[in-house]
């Protein structure tokens, strides 16, 4: 089974928000909602301070606490790659999900449902890059198989320094970021 | 230092995490008082206590239902997609403790049923005139009795516990990610009840021995704080700044003055004057323990949700 995930290139992200306007406007994401976001983190003391800009989401965890915490069974891992899902006809909008999030990746869609990234799994059944990756106009996220050894997400990680998002929450997350 | 900007603005994430507020608060503290007259009217009904015409275990039913029934419109209130609550009791998932929860609250129900046939009230009575042929045979069965009496201790010991579960399965709230949780609700709850009871018993005995018990909780509660405390206080960076949002923090004044201090201390004082008949047995004391347990719900809930991982992080 194919284990989707990203690899976001920190050191060529200059936060323009293509990635966010592009999810938008793929995926209807209401007004006041975001499924992806820009981070600016600053670290480290005057005059040494150190400037990271992510593209953040759900991180599509391998061991994703919102799955189990669901008490309809609306949220789920898809069989393709892994993705984690939600059933909006299944949510009951008790937002167990949400509270078991460490990366708050998730909302309520003002039809009452939780929603949240879904990797652009449409575009991704079809060949396509999800909706970010496809717009990024520095070419910084690479979507692939992390069960590919080949794959160019897999690429990266040997040869680049990088480092996932609060790995200390032990949910085994499926985005990392070059640094 | 460390600065983070986001351009994430999502209602009810962002700024402040808030996802549940006055309802689950009030769901959480309900059901565990209800848990509480469970186990307390079970024991009461295991002890052979409801051929006693005053017995509070012949009307604390058809009040644990009434409670338990606000405390579930109130977590209706608080789902975002109402009209497909039924999904829940179409799975049953293991892994999520509201899954048992919900199933846990239907069977809740007949055995609190089982329970009011004792002692139906009598405008049941009226409309439905079958319960008093049932009442009859229910009496008549100590097996019977026996059965319910077990069965409204062990759902009620259950009911109590999974709502301190609920929350303390959210591991990305450091502050609810406690094991602790569960018996500090169940305590919480039993203490709740018992204080309930104290003031709405018809005799002395009654009276009397729900106070001395709710001393027992109390100080068993007081016991479960603290190693609550120490639990989050020894663990990591992000465990010990959830403890400081209650020890030292924004909800420190609510924490100490109305949980521990109204809640837990002061009635503890009161009701050991009153049990060694020093003073009079007033509602005072007991009213005081249900609006603690109310304000521990509160705080508790509030708290986790400002309890985070990301903010929190060095």
């Amino acid at each position: 089974m194919a284990r989707y995930g990203m690899v976001i290139d920190t050191a060529k992200c200059v936060g323009c928000m293509d990635c966010v306007v592009a999810c938008k406007t793929e995926n209807n994401v209401p007004e006041g909602y975001n499924r992806d976001w820009i981070v600016y983190e600053t670290t480290g003391a005057s005059p040494s301070l150190h400037m990271e800009i992510r593209s953040e989401r759900c991180n599509h965890c391998d061991d994703p606490p919102c799955v189990p915490c669901c008490p309809c069974g609306a949220s789920h891992i898809h069989e393709r790659g892994g993705v984690v899902l939600v059933h909006h006809d299944k949510c009951s909008g008790c937002k167990a999900c949400i509270a078991a999030c460490p990366y708050d990746a998730r909302f309520i869609n003002p039809d009452g449902y939780a929603d949240k990234c879904t990797f652009c799994i449409h575009r991704v059944e079809r060949g396509l890059d999800p909706a970010c990756v496809a717009v990024c106009p520095t070419r910084c996220m690479y979507f692939g198989d992390f069960d590919d050894p080949n794959s160019t997400v897999n690429r990266l990680l040997r040869s680049r320094r990088h480092h996932a998002l609060i790995p200390e929450a032990g949910t085994e997350p499926r985005i990392y970021y070059l640094t | 230092m460390k600065e983070l900007i986001s351009t994430r603005a999502n209602t009810m994430i962002d700024p402040v995490f808030h996802i549940w507020g006055w309802e689950v608060s009030v769901y959480l503290f309900l059901g565990g008082m209800v848990a509480g007259m469970m186990i307390i009217s079970g024991y009461f009904l295991y002890r052979g206590r409801q051929s006693d015409a005053t017995c509070a275990c012949l009307q604390l039913p058809i009040i644990s239902a009434t409670l338990l029934t606000l405390g579930m419109i109130a977590l209706f209130l608080d789902l975002e997609h109402k009209k497909y609550a039924w999904r829940m009791y179409t799975t049953f998932q293991p892994g999520s403790p509201m899954s048992w929860g919900t199933w846990i609250l239907l069977l809740v129900y007949p055995a609190l049923i089982g329970n009011m046939l004792l002692a139906p009230p009598v405008w049941i009575a009226r409309f439905v005139p079958v319960v008093t042929r049932w009442q009859a045979a229910v009496r008549s069965r100590p097996g019977l009795l026996r059965t319910i009496a077990v069965a409204n201790m062990a759902l009620g010991a259950a009911l109590g516990t999974y709502t301190g579960i609920l929350l303390s399965a959210f591991g990305a709230r450091p502050l609810w990610n406690s094991a602790a949780l569960g018996i500090l609700f169940l305590v919480s709850g039993l203490s709740s009840a018992a204080a309930f009871v104290h003031m709405m018993a018809k005799n002395t005995w009654e009276r009397e021995t729900l106070a001395k018990a709710d001393n027992g909780f109390l100080s068993l509660e007081i016991l479960i704080l603290g190693l609550f405390m120490i639990g989050l206080v020894t663990s990591t960076r992000v465990h010990i700044e959830a403890a400081r949002l209650l020890l030292s923090g924004p909800y420190a004044p609510a924490f100490w003055v109305f949980v521990v201090g109204m809640g837990i201390v002061i009635p503890l004082i009161v009701q050991s004057l009153a049990v060694t008949h020093r003073i009079r047995h007033t509602p005072v004391a007991p009213l005081f323990v249900i609006a603690g347990g109310l304000f521990l719900r509160f705080v508790i809930v509030s708290a986790g949700q400002a309890s985070h991982w990301t903010r929190m992080a060095p």
